[in-house]
């Protein structure tokens, strides 16, 4: 069910009445039968794979939760008894049962999410090798399985790091994992907050109702004005290497940065705004990333959950092991500076290239996962140098001047990266960006090139007054959040704002019959 | 206590740490300072800090780390 499809209107129509018409201590039950229909509207193989990650990752989060207080029981019992390495080694037993747990439950989770991602890759590459026929070839992601196993298995980690107590109701985290606007493209939550949140029981709020629409009508407004539109061309830019080269290439990147911003940040609207209509908060996947001064600063602002889960449970588990330690410490005799850097370097590459493999199985993602992580890498270690540029230019680089360039700086180096989302191989992607260095035609693309990528001049118009509608909001959004303060005009002015939400997305959006509004890029990492 | 502040201090020179407490939060320390910073502790105090103590309350002061470091110390002990 697509978020731009009047199923999901329809879907939204009777939930939310019903949500807050049934006593408030089944709420939870009836919004996870509206997450069975949802799921199961998208397929009977998702909701296997769901009910799989359900089932394991409670069973292993349980089993896990009795084997701490098994351990905690059994070494209370043998305190007086038991020397101290006795109770250690106790201690040890009880951690690798523990281990094994968690390693078999991932082992089965990730395993199903590699084979739906790189089972076809796989075959390809077999039938390439021993040429069989190409098995896995109609393998393919199931609806929000890259974002519900993370957020689910994330919740495994927090339990076996005992950081949260194991939920004892299966349904509960069936919820949690199910929860429908999740589904569509994240973001990736966290069990101790929208988990909970979702168990909560929520009253109906007009204020909050009305501050939700708003929400939902901005994010649908970028994606139906802006996104469905630019997409057209991005398409077609990409489609044809082999003519679209030189300066076609900058054009693509500033329309590809443009529309994977307002089809990503405009899905994330529509999910936080549904979840507001709920009473259920969920946190916010950016904070007006194309303001970002460094690459670094992107990725905290860009995507924030994904990164987050990243961080939170490989980056510093890998940087703090012990086969990392180890080999920090073998490296000393190359000098502290070596030794020191080895768990960042080898941590932060190992985190890119996952998170490059994350977003799909071509080779073209898992370079631009690197190159992302080199960059970032030598951008710490220019640190230095840019701070003792800033000591001695303090007034340039306090101005506005500077900060633009910085901005800007990033925006053309993380879309000069993207470039390697746009084609199917790593030769095609570089070749197109070194073109912009050797093909001058800017002629070729005003002269009817930009015309021939399927959108009019008055598409071109419509989008670009809708980039800049979203660029003067993300600078307004400096000073706070804009619905606040549409909200502190009074409900008039509100329902005013969201009738000229709808009212233009009636007007300049791409719907209706006969015209298929795509689904989200993201949907299909 | 001074010994943790001389690390702090080479990592970040400007920073004035001893009374920082936005350290993470202000986006002073970024993961990558997190990581060196690890292993120094390490060198210095043999204290190996574990995965599920690195979040920010922990590192947003020098005094709130070095909390984290006597108290991973007790427990080893």
């Amino acid at each position: 069910m697509l978020f731009t499809s009047w199923a999901f209107l329809l879907f939204l129509a009777v939930l939310v009445p019903v949500y807050f018409l049934v006593p408030k201590r089944i709420q939870w039950i009836v919004l996870l039968l509206f997450n069975a229909v949802f799921v199961c509207a998208a397929g009977v193989l998702g909701a296997v794979f769901m009910v799989v990650t359900i089932g394991t990752v409670y069973a292993a989060s349980r089993a896990i939760d009795a084997l701490y207080s098994r351990q905690r029981e059994t070494l209370a019992a043998i305190k007086e008894t038991h020397t101290k390495e006795e109770r250690k080694q106790t201690r040890l037993r009880f951690e690798k049962r523990r281990r094994l747990v968690l390693i078999a439950c991932l082992a089965v989770n990730f395993g199903i999410l590699f084979v739906l991602k790189y089972g076809a890759m796989i075959g390809r590459f077999s039938a390439a090798l021993f040429g069989t026929r190409a098995f896995g070839q109609d393998l393919a992601l199931t609806m929000g399985i890259s974002f519900y196993t993370f957020s689910t298995v994330g919740y495994l980690l927090d339990v076996y790091r005992e950081t949260i107590p194991a939920e004892k109701n299966p349904l509960k985290l069936a919820l949690f994992t199910s929860f429908f606007p999740l589904l569509v493209q994240g973001p990736i939550t966290r069990f101790e907050t929208v988990g909970r949140a979702l168990l909560e029981p929520h009253s109906f709020d007009g204020q909050r109702f009305l501050s939700a629409g708003l929400r939902i009508a901005w994010g649908y407004w970028k994606k139906l004005i802006v996104a469905d539109r630019l997409l057209v061309a991005v398409k077609a830019l990409c489609a044809r290497p082999d003519v679209y080269r030189g300066d076609f290439i900058l054009v693509e990147m500033l329309l590809y940065a443009a529309c994977l911003y307002a089809d990503f940040t405009g899905g994330v609207d529509i999910t936080i705004g549904v979840g507001e209509l709920l009473g259920v908060r969920i946190e916010e996947n950016f904070l007006r990333p194309y303001f970002s001064k460094s690459i670094s600063e992107y990725w905290r602002r860009w995507h924030i959950t994904l990164g987050e889960w990243f961080k939170r449970y490989v980056y510093y588990p890998l940087s703090v092991s012990k086969p990392m330690r180890a080999l920090s410490k073998g490296t000393r005799k190359l000098g502290a500076g070596v030794s020191r850097r080895v768990p960042v370097y080898l941590a932060t590459l190992l985190v890119w290239a996952l998170t490059g493999a994350w977003h799909g199985s071509r080779p073209t993602f898992l370079v631009w996962g690197l190159l992302n992580g080199a960059v970032i890498l030598i951008s710490e270690e220019l640190k230095p140098l840019y701070a003792r540029f800033h000591k001695r230019s303090p007034r340039l680089t306090a101005s506005a001047f500077y900060r633009g360039f910085t901005v800007i700086r990033t925006v053309l180096l993380l879309s000069s990266l993207r470039i390697l989302d746009c084609y199917g191989t790593i030769k095609e992607a570089f070749s197109s960006f070194f073109s912009m260095f050797t093909t001058w035609n800017w002629g070729a693309v005003f002269r009817g090139g930009i015309q021939s990528l399927g959108l009019s001049y008055t598409d071109y118009a419509i989008a670009g007054l809708g980039v800049i509608a979203m660029f003067a909001l993300s600078m307004t959004q400096r000073k706070g959040a804009i619905r606040l303060r549409i909200r502190k005009r009074g409900t008039v002015f509100s329902v005013c704002m969201l009738l000229v939400l709808i009212g233009t997305i009636l007007i300049f959006g791409r719907y209706g019959f006969g015209f298929d509004a795509s689904q989200f890029i993201y949907n299909r990492f | 206590m001074e010994k943790l502040l001389d690390i702090l201090r080479e990592l970040h020179p400007e920073t004035d740490f001893e009374t920082e407490t936005r350290l993470v939060d202000g986006g002073v320390l970024s993961s990558f300072d997190i990581v060196m910073l690890i292993t120094r502790i390490e060198e210095e105090f043999d204290v190996v800090i574990p995965a599920r103590d690195i979040v920010p309350e922990h590192f947003n002061s020098a005094k709130a780390l070095y909390t984290l470091i006597e108290k991973i110390s007790e427990q080893d002990d």
